[in-house]
């Protein structure tokens, strides 16, 4: 296969990682609000811990957009 | 076409006022536009900060005390016991960062309160600056100084840094135990020893990794757009309405979200370094 193509189909599959980390993000957020309606009480107290499951699941998705962004411009 | 349109050509650093041949040693030290923007930043937390201050100009900001007298009176604030809306706009910062600090850490924290306030407001407001739309006068453009892993990794080794330090300087050796999670069984312990060492070493790439990434990304996404917009326009007016209409909706609603994310990053940052510290501080 032409180098070129398969850097650009392997950017293209990087890309799906990206998507994935949004399922992960909806995840997060949907079973906060889950749990927050549930006891609206507690739910102030665990905003901390929101944003920390919030970072971890993005993270992983920004790495696959730096796979892409390496194979684009750098590889 | 005309000129293909480059997205990645916004993070390009320049030198700025014919600086680019200053050199010390044999390093260049150039002003950048990177440097320009960093300048801007601490530029508006000053006049942020000064604006909702107590009545005195202390002898460091003495040296700018004409343009600062300007600001504070345009500030127009004296540290009333009751605030008015500038001074409550800056308490509701420093009282944001202080009560993160006292819910993660407690009262050993409040030590590290300013470190944390001040990389929290500097990243909030680089991001910020980045989002300013200052494209539309010609010639200029904004950069966003926090889309370069250089500077956000610069922070990154810093808290990691103070998070060494009081860690090795407050339990001595005994912050190894930070390693061996109590009531590890014995066989397992150097199995988890070295996956918690590794989680350990990884945190500051991860740190400033997400902050670039995360700015790099929405840039880049808004000028593919913006690409979108101006090329639907050259291809006539049908492709127009098809195409850069639709772009540029999709461009005000994902400008709205990247204010979010610009906030959301700041506070990652702040939140983590503050949880960082905390290992440190009270080991576990």
């Amino acid at each position: 296969m032409d180098p070129a193509a398969a850097k650009l189909l392997g950017a293209g599959l990087a890309a799906i990682g990206v998507g994935m980390a949004a399922l992960g993000v909806g995840n997060v957020f949907g079973s906060f609000l889950q749990g927050a309606l549930r006891n609206p009480g507690a739910a102030d107290g665990q905003q901390g811990r929101l944003f920390i499951g919030f970072a971890a699941a993005e993270l992983l998705g920004l790495l696959a957009f730096v796979v892409a962004m390496i194979l684009l411009f750098v590889a | 076409m005309a000129g293909k349109i480059d997205p990645m050509h916004q993070f390009m650093v320049e030198p700025l006022f014919g600086t680019e041949h200053w050199a010390i040693g044999g390093y260049n030290i150039a002003f950048t536009n990177s440097a320009l923007f960093m300048v801007v930043t601490l530029v508006l937390l000053w006049i942020f900060m000064l604006g909702g201050m107590k009545g005195q100009l202390s002898a460091l900001f003495m040296v700018v005390t004409l343009v600062l007298l300007w600001i504070f009176m345009l500030g127009g604030m004296k540290g009333q016991l009751v605030p008015g809306r500038w001074q409550a706009a800056v308490e509701g910062f420093t009282g944001f960062v202080s009560n993160m600090m006292e819910a993660n850490i407690g009262p050993k924290g409040k030590a590290f309160t300013p470190y944390v306030f001040s990389l929290f407001m500097f990243i909030l407001i680089a991001n910020m600056v980045g989002m300013f739309p200052l494209g539309v006068i010609p010639g200029l453009h904004a950069f966003t100084v926090t889309s370069h892993l250089t500077i956000t990794g610069v922070l990154a080794i810093v808290s990691f840094s103070i998070v060494l330090i009081v860690g090795f300087l407050r339990h001595g050796f005994h912050f190894f135990s930070l390693f061996v999670p109590h009531g590890t069984p014995v066989p397992m312990i150097p199995l988890i020893f070295v996956i918690e060492l590794f989680s350990f070493m990884i945190r500051p790439f991860s740190l400033g990794l997400r902050l670039f990434v995360a700015m790099t990304a929405g840039h880049i996404l808004l000028k593919v757009l913006a690409g979108f917009v101006i090329n639907g326009f050259n291809a006539g007016p049908g492709i127009a309405l098809i195409v850069s209409l639709p772009s540029f909706l999709l461009m005000i609603g994902i400008s709205v979200l990247e204010l979010l994310v610009c906030a959301i990053q700041a506070y990652v940052f702040a939140l983590l370094t503050s949880l960082y510290l905390n290992d440190a501080i009270n080991l576990h």
